[in-house]
């Protein structure tokens, strides 16, 4: 059994400026998961293709239940395989990743296509598949449930992280950060607040029912 | 970004500076002549090459796109 997961983001940038942040994604404030990144392998081809692998080292967040299931001395670092074709003349970039340790607890493949967006061709869109298995026997499913969980919120990250990169490479303040900034700001204004509130009416209740003890 | 191997991360900036001016500049506009910052990543690959064999990071034999074709054609 292989979870299998089918989608498509859209950047508002044309293929070439999203081709080129591609390479340089990395840190990003929504990569705090990716801890190193390497070139292992770099090529022209012949009809103007480029070839590359991209090591990456990624955090190796696992659910607290599956915790005991780990030797304490195994490494807790993902090593992740990263190929890539950019091919410039059909403007498409296609890649596959997959993780090259821990492999009997899980198996994330993803294949992406990132190409012109048919309706707007000043858009770029991202056409994704993955691919989640487990051989870890009584686990696989709960496995695999979580690590389509930690996929989708991954590609999430990904897209802010693009988002990011896009704005940082044309120069401008990155308006969503600020944008996200500020709701963080407002909600915790209003957290504190609320726990504000929640303590006078506390000391008001108390207040109240030390008067009462009075007048008995 | 850092390389996986500490003492690598120098020579990985500086490639990486080449390699993305020559890849937005030169290769994404059709002019492909050449190897792209040839000298830098020689130097860089003779680092974090070793820096793989050091920590045993298991990249020997992986076909390029996967273990599974299939996918990644079926992907396109």
């Amino acid at each position: 059994m292989v979870k299998h997961f089918l989608g498509v983001s859209v950047l508002r940038t044309p293929w070439d400026q999203v081709f080129a942040a591609f390479w340089q994604r990395y840190p990003n404030p929504y990569s705090k998961h990716v801890l190193t990144e390497d070139i292992l392998f770099r090529q022209v081809t012949p009809d103007h293709k480029l070839l590359s692998r991209r090591l990456l080292t990624k955090t190796n967040r696992i659910p607290h239940w599956a915790e005991c299931l780990f030797p304490t001395n195994v490494s807790r670092s993902v090593y992740v395989i990263e190929d890539s074709i950019v091919d410039p003349k059909n403007k498409s970039l296609t890649t596959f990743t997959w993780n090259i340790n821990h492999a009997r607890l899980m198996v994330v493949e993803e294949c992406c296509v990132y190409c012109v967006n048919p309706e707007n061709s000043n858009w770029t869109e991202i056409r994704r598949q993955a691919w989640v298995s487990s051989n870890l026997f009584g686990f696989t499913r709960a496995i695999q449930e979580f690590g389509m969980a930690r996929f989708k919120s991954n590609v999430t990250k990904t897209m802010k992280g693009y988002e990011f990169t896009l704005a940082k490479m044309q120069g401008e303040v990155p308006s969503k950060t600020l944008v996200a900034t500020a709701i963080e700001a407002k909600e915790k204004a209003r957290e504190t607040a609320l726990a504000a509130t929640e303590k006078a009416k506390d000391l008001a209740s108390k207040a109240a029912s030390s008067q009462k003890q009075q007048y008995v | 970004m850092n390389s996986v191997g500490e003492e690598c991360t120098d020579m990985k900036r500086e490639y990486d500076l080449c390699f993305n001016r020559w890849f937005a500049d030169k290769f994404l506009k059709g002019n492909v002549s050449g190897d792209p910052c040839g000298e830098l990543f020689r130097k860089y690959q003779l680092c974090v090459q070793k820096a793989i064999k050091e920590k045993d990071i298991p990249i020997e034999g992986l076909e390029f796109m996967g273990s599974s074709k299939e996918k990644a054609e079926n992907c396109s």
